[in-house]
This record gives structure tokens, sequence and C-alpha cells, in this order.
């Protein structure tokens, strides 16, 4: 056998409460919505016991993951196991988004017209998009893509180049173009989602105004839930940018938000051409 | 050939076997992890068993004697619900966590700690899904595939599940990933990708079909969620939504779902077998590219479980000849196994009966499939307890004998003891006739007409049920022979030894048994 | 028709098992021989259920034999190359060749498989030319029939008493499988069925004709049979619809032509008589009489006979604060129902003469003792 050196060893980590935490968290997260689905009165706190819970153990585990990089403990297999652990993730989220645009194409494209074809029971229908239904008795009217979701649509292609440029600037050891690109990158997220709100509390009908509403709510949503995760999470980089944790060969963390970022960006197109443009 | 042992103390490593509680609670190593998989499975395999034996004894006779029909309804759910994501996911990953680092030379899984979260999980749903027997209203009652709008109508126990199975999708994800990155960079020097065992093969592929159809899932029952909670009108025709759309999207994970059960077994069987035979597996190359196929069309078969929904003549005849088209390359690993046994060196064991039976029984379950692919067919079978027969050859004769196979193959190297063989046998020839007397006769119940999911049937069908019924009381008192022989096993009985079967050569031979806490600390080279 | 296949029922249950065990073994012979042990699919009654039996009968002969050829080898290698045998284990791992030809052969198979089934499929999607159509709605739990341009329309409900399926009284012949009014159809006609539900998912299944359908809430699904031989066809609601699932059967007569055109004429004349009565005022006991038939029929699935519920899923109507308060409100939770629970809207389900009958018997019944009488007048006054 050949000599190793440290390097070579993969490091496993020694017993760790953190994940039993997690469980515990999302346990009490879950069963306080369930209580709150109940009406139950308990049901809020439950879920802010849980919520609690969580971020404990989010701080704990991935202080304990920063801590471990900064001791230098993990070896360049180890960085692949990191990258691989993160494409398969965002691979994962792409599916998430993909069963909702299934919903969307499905509803609009084969259950409406199916809907118009059956005419003994919903006499004079017809499969218009935007649709509330058969049952409904108004159409909604759909946000303008060339408003807001336009001015958005540039404002996160801009804060993916931002992200890229402070990327560039961190492959040269630029401190400064890292840091700047970074706080662009948040304070362009930021906007995004001020301006999705302010196109919620516009837009002329609810999440309940029939399958239109649902598709577009949720698929919105869940992209702007996205949007605000990864807001967060390059808070926290560009705080340990300040922190000066990344050097130019080791910054997995740095790179795993800029993917993260990309793949939102990537949703954020489809949905404009497909949710609000078409 | 490995220095496994003396690097055992090596100044990173120095954290060895934690002891008490706190050991299963913290745990970052594969095997102790593995462990708590199977066990955990094991108990709830015991758990939708138990629920089994109840709606075997209501349908013992004609009439309603023990449930009323709504608690009838939420056993079979809960039978079905738990057995899949609780019994047989659960033990597949446990063997994913104890055989893949073993078998590929690694010293851990990727992602220790996170594997320690993918298990812990499971508790945490499982909590709340056998909560919801106590809840108002009851446990989930519509069938476990959970079509609206039936699924409209229950009470909180159905808000519960979704969440229960939300985290179960986080726990599957998550451990997907993990194996899916062992496999990818954790293999030992020279172990290239063609040199993998055929079971590690098949969980990287299984793992793939979990990451792509997990999140689908979840997709589903969020939007049950929302109906159910938050005003939107996915599955309500009035508002412009469609209950079958959400049968599309949940088979699209189901088919998939139904592979990432028989996949791993695939393995398992494919495992033992030429160890038995003392022969090498026949066509390696064509049984990799079988699975890899298997998976890829098990993407598209989906709607062959909606053949009755009125789909358009074009979609039921392009889903019907996909799903057909899946019988090549199983057809593939059936011949394959046949042909690794043809001129071996046969011999008996307890592992090798249960692999030979999967062969055989599996076969049956993928026919009465491949008679339900046919469109006209299914018209008339679909929803009856032909389907019931169908899905039991191919999930208890399949994945969970396979599974128990795999048990009995591998308690000696997870143990350090031998399990006794007699027990063992006597315990596979048990199972694999009770088997058959439960569920063969389920053919022709479904054949001659009987619905699934029905508390009570028209008399005609009472013969076959008594004899069924009677068939599964002796399956269920059967595992518990089974649970007896693994727990003598664990607690003592004959030293095994590094490599108890003559014939088997994978690398987690080379290592003790049972192997050292920490073993391939560094990597084996592989030739 | 009788149902074929149920052996006499004076026979004891271990003689029938005995039986059933001969009837196992009896199924490795060709299985149209032994239809009465139910061992295959009903006999058919069309010509689709005819072809699906063929189909049926042709892919299973066809699996055994692959069946036969992939295993004889497999038991000969597990007899005679056993270690205990002294037989060594040969080396060979890989032949081309052989897994070429074992890809293709299956893929023949399949063709020759895919090939009937195919044409199969487009007949059975054939819905056109028909000669009457009829609009079957599935409700939970029972069958609701409009025979289209007719305006003939009835409800049909299970009718096996509740002491049946309790044990209380012993089972009759067709045990599930009757109902108080089946769907009437001329023999020898195109039939095309139109589907829908208006709850949740159904599905109308008569094994003998072949059809399967579900019945999907607010779509059209449709389907046809011609069935040429008079009689009576019975069958099941194949879709998991809630706890009646398995209580809701679906019973087709088929009779000659001119038997089917003065049924139309009985229907028609009922339903005349009906609509001259919808002024009538009824006596109490009257009512009462009536709504209890109402309610063992649509009802008490869920309320339960003795009006007691199932804590947790169905509430309790005696003693209900709706049920002996306020008339209207009562009468609107029955006619309305309450949408995203199981409590269906009646009023599209039944007469003004069985809602009031039902509602009079519920304000009268277990606990409560409000006196009224609600009139079909009442009911007509408050559908808007
Ligand atoms: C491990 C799980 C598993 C596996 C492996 C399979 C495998 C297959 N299944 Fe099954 N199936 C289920 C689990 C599984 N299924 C479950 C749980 C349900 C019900 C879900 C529910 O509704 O609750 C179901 C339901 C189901 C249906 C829907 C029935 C209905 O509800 O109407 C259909 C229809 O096409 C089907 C088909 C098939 C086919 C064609 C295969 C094929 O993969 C089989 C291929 C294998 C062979 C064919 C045998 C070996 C091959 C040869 C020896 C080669 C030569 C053979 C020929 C040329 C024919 N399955
Ligand atoms: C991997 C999956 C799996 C496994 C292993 C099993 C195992 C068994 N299943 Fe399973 N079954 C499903 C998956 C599985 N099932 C699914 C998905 C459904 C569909 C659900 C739905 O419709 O939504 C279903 C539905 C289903 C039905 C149809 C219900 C209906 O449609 O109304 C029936 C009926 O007989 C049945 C019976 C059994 C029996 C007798 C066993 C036996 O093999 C079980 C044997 C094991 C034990 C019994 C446990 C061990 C012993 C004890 C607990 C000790 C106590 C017992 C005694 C002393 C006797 N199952
Ligand atoms: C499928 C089950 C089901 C059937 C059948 C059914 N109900 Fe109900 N019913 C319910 C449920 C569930 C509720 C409770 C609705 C709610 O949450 O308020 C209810 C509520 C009621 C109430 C209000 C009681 C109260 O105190 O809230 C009345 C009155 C009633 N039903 C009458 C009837 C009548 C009359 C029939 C038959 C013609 C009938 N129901 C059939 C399920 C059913
Ligand atoms: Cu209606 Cu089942
Ligand atoms: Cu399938």
């Amino acid at each position: 056998m050949q000599a190793h050196t440290d390097h070579d060893v993969y490091y496993v980590p020694p017993p760790s409460i953190w994940p039993l935490v997690g469980s515990v968290a999302l346990l009490t997260l879950a069963g306080g919505f369930s209580m709150l689905l109940g009406k139950m009165a308990a049901g809020p706190y439950v879920m802010a016991l849980g919520a609690g819970i969580l971020l404990v153990m989010l701080f704990g585990w991935f202080g304990a993951v920063i801590r471990e990089s900064l001791d230098g403990k993990y070896s360049s297999q180890v960085d692949v196991s990191f990258r691989w652990g993160m494409v398969w993730f965002i691979f994962s989220e792409l599916l998430f988004f993909a069963g909702f645009f299934g919903a969307l194409f499905y509803a609009r494209n084969i259950a409406l017209p199916m809907l118009a074809d059956s005419q003994l029971l919903w006499p004079g229908f017809s499969a218009t998009w935007p649709s509330a239904g058969p049952g409904a008795n108004a159409v909604p009217t759909p946000v303008d893509a060339w408003g807001i979701p336009a001015l958005n649509t540039l404002i996160l292609l801009s804060s993916g180049a931002t992200v890229t440029w402070a990327h560039w600037g961190l492959q040269k050891d630029r401190q400064f173009q890292l840091k700047l690109g970074l706080a662009l990158t948040v304070a362009l997220g930021i906007v995004f989602i001020a301006l999705q709100i302010h196109e919620y509390a516009e837009a002329a009908f609810t999440i309940r105004d029939g399958i239109y509403g649902a598709t577009f709510y949720m698929l919105t949503g869940f992209h702007g839930f996205h949007v605000m995760l990864g807001t967060l999470m390059l808070a926290v980089i560009l705080l340990r940018a300040l922190a000066g944790h990344f050097t130019p060969g080791r910054h997995f963390a740095f790179e795993a938000v800029a993917w993260y970022w990309h793949f939102v960006d990537v949703i954020w197109l489809l949905l404009f051409i497909f949710v609000y443009w078409l | 050939m490995n220095t496994a042992t003396d690097v055992a103390d090596h100044h990173e490593h120095e954290h060895g076997a934690p002891s008490g509680i706190m050991r299963w609670l913290t745990s970052t190593n594969h095997k102790d992890i593995g462990t708590l998989y199977l066990w955990f499975s094991l108990f709830m395999f015991f758990f939708a068993g138990a629920l089994a034996m109840l709606i075997r004894a209501e349908l013992f006779q004609p009439g309603l004697q023990l449930f009323q029909p709504g608690v009838f309804n939420q056993l079979t759910t809960m039978h079905g619900l738990i057995m899949i994501f609780g019994a047989i996911m659960p033990s597949l990953v446990g063997f994913a966590n104890w055989q893949i680092p073993l078998m590929i030379g690694a010293s851990d899984m990727a992602f220790p700690r996170l594997n320690n979260w993918s298990f812990w999980l499971l508790p945490a749903a499982g909590v709340l899904l056998i909560a919801t027997f106590f809840v108002p209203g009851g446990a989930l009652a519509g069938g476990w595939t959970m079509y609206p709008p039936l699924f409209m109508q229950g009470g909180i126990a159905y808000d519960m599940s979704i969440l229960a199975v939300h985290i179960l999708g986080i726990s599957s994800i998550m451990g997907a990933i993990n194996i899916i990155t062992t496999i990818l960079n954790m293999r030992a020097p020279g172990m290239t990708m063609m040199k993998m065992p055929l079971f590690v093969w098949t969980w990287l592929i299984t793992a793939f079909l979990l990451v792509a159809v997990m999140p689908v899932l979840a997709c589903a029952i969020t939007m049950l969620l929302t109906d159910r909670n938050f005003g939107t009108h996915f599955f309500d025709a009035a508002a412009g939504g469609d209950a079958v759309m959400f049968q599309h999207i949940f088979w699209f994970f189901g088919h998939p779902e139904v592979y990432i059960m028989i996949l791993p077994a695939f393995g398992i069987v494919s495992t033992i077998i030429p160890a038995f035979a003392r022969k090498p597996l026949f066509g390696y190359v064509s049984m990799v590219y079988a699975v890899a196929s298997i998976a890829f069309l098990s993407f598209i078969v989906w709607a062959h479980h909606m053949f009755t929904t009125g789909m358009p003549v074009g979609g039921q005849l392009f889903f019907m000849y996909t799903t057909m088209l899946i019988a090549i390359p199983t057809g593939v690993k059936v011949f394959n196994w046949v042909a690794t046994l043809w001129r071996g060196s046969i011999t008996f064991e307890t592992p090798m009966l249960f692999a030979i039976a999967f062969v055989f029984l599996f076969a049956i379950g993928g026919f009465s499939g491949m008679v339900l692919a046919l469109v006209p067919v299914d018209i008339q079978l679909q929803d009856t307890y032909y389907v019931v027969a169908h899905f039991h050859y191919v999930l208890f004769s399949g994945s969970a004998m396979a599974i128990m196979g795999g048990v009995y193959y591998w308690l000696p190297k997870w143990t350090g003891h031998m399990y006794d063989e007699r027990l063992g046998k006597v315990h596979f020839w048990l199972t694999a006739v009770a088997f058959n007397i439960t569920f063969f006769p389920m053919h022709f119940l479904g054949l001659a007409g009987m619905p699934r999911r029905i508390p009570d049937y028209a008399l005609q069908f009472a013969e076959f049920n008594m004899i069924s019924s009677l068939g599964g009381f002796l399956l269920g008192a059967s595992q518990l022979l089974f649970l007896y022989i693994v727990i003598k096993c664990a607690r003592g009985g004959l030293p095994a030894g590094n490599r108890p079967w003559d014939g088997a050569d994978t690398l987690e031979w080379t290592q003790t048994s049972p192997p050292p806490y920490h073993s391939f600390v560094t990597p084996p080279l592989v030739k | 028709m009788r149902l074929p296949n149920r052996p006499d029922q004076r026979v004891g249950p271990s003689l029938r098992a005995i039986l059933a065990v001969s009837a196992l073994l009896a199924g490795l012979l060709p299985a149209q021989v032994h239809a009465e042990f139910g061992l295959n699919l009903h006999a058919p009654a069309t010509g689709l259920a005819q072809n699906i039996y063929d189909l049926h009968t042709l892919i299973l002969w066809i699996c055994c034999a692959i069946f036969v050829v992939v295993f004889v080898p497999m038991f000969f290698a597990l007899i005679r190359h056993r270690k205990s045998k002294g037989h060594p284990a040969a080396k060979f791992h890989d032949n081309l060749a052989v897994e070429v030809v074992w890809t293709i052969i299956p893929v023949l198979i399949l063709l020759g498989m895919a090939w009937p089934a195919t044409s199969l499929v487009l007949s059975m999607k054939d819905t056109g030319k028909e000669d009457l159509t009829i609009k079957v709605t599935g409700h939970q739990w029972k069958w609701e029939y409009e025979y289209l341009g007719d305006d003939i329309r009835f409800m049909s409900n299970s009718s096996t008493p509740k002491e049946q399926i309790d044990g209380a009284q012993p089972k009759g012949e067709n045990y599930l499988l009757e109902v108080d009014r089946p769907l009437v159809v001329p023999a020898g006609k195109k039939i095309r069925l139109v589907m829908t539900a208006s709850d949740v998912i159904h599905a109308w299944w008569i094994p003998a004709f072949g059809v399967k359908q579900d019945a999907v809430p607010g779509f059209i699904r449709d389907t046809w049979f011609r069935a040429d031989t008079p009689g009576t066809y019975r069958g099941q609601c194949a879709e998991l619809c809630g706890v009646g699932h398995g209580f809701m059967p679906v019973v087709v007569e088929v009779v000659p032509e001119a038997r089917f055109t003065a049924w139309k004429e009985e229907q028609k004349a009922l339903l005349a008589a009906a609509t001259a009565n919808a002024g009538k005022t009824y006596e109490l006991a009257e009512l009462k009489a009536l709504g209890e038939k109402v309610y063992t029929a649509n009802c008490a699935a869920c309320h339960q006979a003795n009006g007691a519920g199932i804590p947790g899923a169905f509430p309790a109507l005696s003693g209900s604060a709706i049920v002996s308060g306020d008339r209207a409100g009562h009468i609107d939770i029955v006619l309305a129902g309450k949408p995203g629970t199981t409590m269906a809207a009646f009023g599209k389900q039944l007469s003004d003469l069985d809602l009031a009958a039902v509602i009079t018997y519920e304000r009268n019944s277990w606990d409560n003792k409000v006196g009224d009488v609600v009139q079909p007048s009442d009911i007509a006054a408050r559908r808007k």
C-alpha cells in the first residue's frame, strides 16, 4: 500500500447531535402545523417552537461545517462530494418545479379543453386562458407581463451577472470586488422580493380564483420563497466574505450559493415565459 | 490487503463507537445508521403486517364482522402506505448504508452527518403517521394513492399524513443524494464503475430515481394540502381543475417508485445467486444496461394505472406499448440469473432459497403485470384483486423476499455470528408456501370480479377469501420466526469468520465480521 | 342471468375450502372449463367482453409458455448442477450471441401481443352510432341514471338489508349485488353511456359487458356496450369512493325491445303522477314512514340508523342544533350540502317529496321532538 498523507483520509465527522435536533424540529413544526390546520389554539406556538429549534440546528450544524472547513479538515475529495451533493440537490429542486409546471400545462392544455367538451355539464363554457373554470362567474385579469414581471426579469438577470462578477473577483483574490458583487446581488434579491410583494398586493385576483389563481400563486410563490432563501444564503456568504473566509482556491460555499442563485434565475425565466407572458 | 485496522487510531479518527444511547442518536457511522434503518423497517413491517392481519380477518367471511367500513379503509390505506414508505424503502436504504461503503472500499458515506438526519427523520414521520390513528376521524382512508376529491373529505389525519410524507420525502432525497455522491466520489482506487458490484449499480440508479421523483410527489401532495386548506382548486373541475391531474402527477412519481422498491432487490439477488452458484454473474454489462433501461422506461409508463379514467385512445396505446417494453430489460435480468445458475455448483443455503424463490415468484408477478399492461384486459382487471395479487407478487415475493434473503446473506457479516440455518430454512419454506396460499387465489378473485378496497364481498368470493386469509395468518405467524432468528443471531451464535460463503467475492468479505467500527479508513487498492 | 360460480350454500365451510383448493389445482387446466368455480373472467355477454376474454386467454397462454421455457432450464440446473452432486462450477460469464437472441425474441412476442390488443382498444373507444344515450352519475353511494331525451331519471340504491351485512339475517343470493331500481336497456342495441360524478370518483363496472369506466366529477367520459341476451347483469363500483364503496352495486336489466318501450311508458306515467301530487299536503305519520325509507337509503351510511353519526367524521343528527332548530336551516343544509365535506347537496338527487319526508323524519326521530311537518311545497319554496 502506498503511504497516506492526512489529505488522503476522507474526513468522517465525529458523532453529532444536530441531525437529531433537526428531526425534532421538523416533527415539532409539522405537529404544530397540523394543530393549526386542526384549528387548535396551541398550533402557532408549537410551530414557533419548531422553527426555533430548526434555527438552533441550522446555526449549530452550519457552524460545525464552517469550523471544520476553516480547520482544513476537508480534502479535495470532500470538496468534490460537496459539489455532487449540491448538483443533485438542485436537480431535485428542478423536478419539484417541474411538477408544478406540469400541472400548469396539463390544466391549461388538457383539462380545460376537456371541460369545454363536457357541454352536458357546463353548457356554454369555452376553454380560454386565463380561466377560473366553468363554475366561476368571472375571468381573472392577469398581471401584465411587461410591467413589474419584465422589470423583475431584468433584476434577476443582473443579479446573476453581479454574482458572477463577484466570483471573478474571488478567483483573482480581489476581495473588494467579491464583497461589492455580493452586496449588489443581495440588494437586487431584496428589490426583487419587494416588487413581487407589491405585485401580489396589486393583483386583481387571488389564489382562490380557480385554476389560474392556483397555478399562478403556487408557481410564483414557491419561486419567491426560493429567492428569499437564496438571498438569505447570499447574505450569509457576504458575511463570511467580510470575515475573510474565502480564498481563490477554497470557496465551495460561495459556489454552491451561486449555483443555487442561477437555478432560481432559470426558473424565473421559465415563469416569465409560461406564467406571465404566453 | 487492507490497512483498515492499523489506522483505526489515526488521530483524525480517534472517535470509536461511543457507548450507550448516544451512539445511536448521534451516529455518523454508516454501519450504525444502516442498523438503525434495518430495525426501524423491521418494526414498521410488523406494524403494517399486523394491519394486514386485521384486513384478512375482516375478509375471512362475507359480512361485516370486526370493523366498520371506514375503519377498514384506514387499515388498507395505512397498510399500503407504511409497507411502502416505512418497511420496504427504509430497509433497502439500510442495505445501502451497510453495504455500499464496504463494497466500494469507502471509509463511510460521503455525508455522514446528513446520513444520520436522513434516518432520524423516519421516526419523526412514523410518529406523525401512527398518531393519525388516534385523531378525530381516524387515519388516512382514501387509499395509499391519495386520490382527490375523496382526499378532500378526510379529517385532520389527512393533513398530518401529507406532512409526514413530506418528511419522508426529505429523508429519501437526502439519503439518495448521499448514496449517489458516495458511489461517484468514494470508490477505492481501481474500483472503476464497471467493476462495481451490481448491488451498487442498482442503488446508484435507484438513488437517481429517488432524487427525480420524490420532489414530484412532494409537489402533488402540496397541491392536496393547499386545496384542502388554502383555497386553491387544482383538483376541482368547477374551478377549472381536474381530479385526474393528480393521478398523472402521482403516478409520475408512483411508477418509478415501484422500481425504486425492486431495483435494489434485483441487486441483492444478483449478489446472492453467483455466490451460491459459485460462478460469476452472467452478463454483468447487460445487467447494468437493463437496470438503466428499466429506470428510463419507468418515467414514461405512468398512465398504465389510469387506463379506466377515460384517456384518449392515443394515450392508452402509448402507455400500453411503453409498459410492455419493460418486459424486455426485465426479461434480460431473469434470463441472466438463470444463465448464472446454469452449470454452476449450486448449494441451497437460506439466502439462496430466497433468491431462487424471488426469481420464480417475481416472474409470476411480472407476467401478471404484462396482463395488466394490455389496455382491454386492464379495463376488466383494474381495481380488482388481480391487481392486489400482481403487486404482492412483485412486492412481497419480490422486494420483501429479496430483503429477507439479503438479511440472511449479510447477517454473518453484520453480527459476526451465523444465524440458525435450520430455522432459516423452516422460515423460508413457511414463507414461500404461505405466501402463495395467500396471494395466488387473489388472481382468481380478481378475474371473477372482486373489487379491491372493499370490506365486504358477494358470496361467490367467499371460498378463495377464506383460503387467502388462512394463508395470510400462516404467513404472518412465520414472520415471527424471522424476528426470532434475527434477534438470536444478533445476540450470539457460532462465529462467522471473515467469509462464511465460499462463493462470495465482493470487498466486504475481506473485512472482519463484524467489520471494524471504521473500515477502509484508507482506501484499499482494487485490482 | 345467474352469476356463475356459486357452490351450494348448504355445503359447510370446510368442505367449501376443500372444493376451493381443488378448484385452485384445477386452475392449471384450461380455464374456460372451470368457469363455474370462478377462476376466470365472467362469461361474456357482449362482443367486446368476448374479445377481452379471448385476448386474456391468449396472453395467459403466451405467458405460461414463456414461463415453461424459462423455468424448466432453471429447475434443471437446480437439480443437476448442484454441489452436492459434485457438479463443478463452469467459468463462463458472457455470451453476446445468446444475449442478443433473448433480447430479440421477447420483442417479437410483444409485437404479437400488442397487435390484437391495439385493434381491440380501437373498437372499445368507438362510441359513435349509438341507439340510446344514458347519462350515468355516480354519487356517494348510489348511481343516477338519466335517459337523455326521454325525461326519465332515477336513483339506483343498494337494496341489500343492513341485517344481512351485519349477519343478523342469512345472506341472500345476490348479496351486495342487488339494487332497488336497476338500469333497464333494450337488447341488441348500442347503448352509449356518458359518465360523470357529483362528489368523488366512482367507476361503473359490469364485468359481463367488459365495461369499466371511471366517473370523474365535472367531466364527461363515455363508453358503450351492446348486450344481445336479455337478463340481469351485475357489477360494482370499482373506484374507492369512501365508506360506502363496497356497497355500491351496478345492476343492468337487458330486456327485449318491446318490453323496454313499455317500461319507458310506465316510468313516464309514474313521473306524471308525482308531479300531479306536488301541491298535496301530507300527514306527519305518512311522511315519517316514507322518510325513514329515504333516510335508510341515503343518510344512514354516514349519520347511522340511530342518528348518532360517527364522532369525528359524521355529526349526530339526534340532538343536533340544526335538526331541531329553524326548519329553513335544516332544509338548506340538506338541499345544498356542505361544500368541502362529504355532506352532499341532496337537492339535486332527491325529489321534493323525498326531501320533505326525510327532513320531517329527522325532526321527529331519536331525541328530536320538534313535532312540525315539512311539506314538499316548503322544499320547493326554498329551492332557488
Ligand atoms: C415492485 C413493484 C412492482 C413491479 C416491479 C411492477 C412491475 C410491473 N407492473 Fe406493476 N404494480 C405495482 C408494483 C410493481 N409492478 C403496484 C404496487 C401496483 C398497484 C398500485 C395501486 O394501484 O395501488 C401495480 C399496478 C400495475 C398496473 C396497474 C393495474 C391497475 O391498477 O389497473 C399495471 C398495468 O400495466 C402494472 C404493470 C406492470 C408491469 C408491466 C411490470 C413489469 O415491470 C414486469 C416485467 C417483468 C416480466 C414481464 C417478467 C419477466 C420477463 C420475462 C421472463 C421476459 C419475457 C416476457 C415477456 C415477453 C412477456 N402494474
Ligand atoms: C411492500 C409492500 C407490501 C407487503 C409486504 C404486503 C404484505 C401483505 N399484504 Fe398488502 N398491500 C400493499 C403492500 C404490501 N402488502 C399495498 C401497497 C396495498 C394497497 C393499499 C391500498 O389499496 O391503498 C396492499 C393491500 C393489501 C390488501 C388489499 C386490501 C384491499 O384492497 O382492501 C390485502 C388483502 O388481503 C393485503 C394483504 C397483505 C398480507 C396478508 C400481507 C402479508 O404478507 C403480511 C405478512 C407480515 C406480517 C403479518 C407481519 C408479521 C407478523 C405479525 C405482526 C405478528 C402477528 C400476526 C399473527 C400472529 C398472525 N394487502
Ligand atoms: C357521505 C356522508 C353523508 C351522507 C350520506 C349524509 N350526510 Fe349529512 N352530513 C355529513 C357530514 C360530514 C356533515 C357535517 C358537515 C359539517 O362539517 O358541517 C353532515 C351534516 C348534516 C346535517 C347538519 C347536522 C349538524 O348538526 O351539523 C344534517 C341535518 C344532515 N347532514 C342531514 C343529512 C340527510 C338528511 C342526509 C340524507 C338525505 C344526509 N345528511 C346524508 C355527511 C353525510
Ligand atoms: Cu363508488 Cu366506489
Ligand atoms: Cu406502474
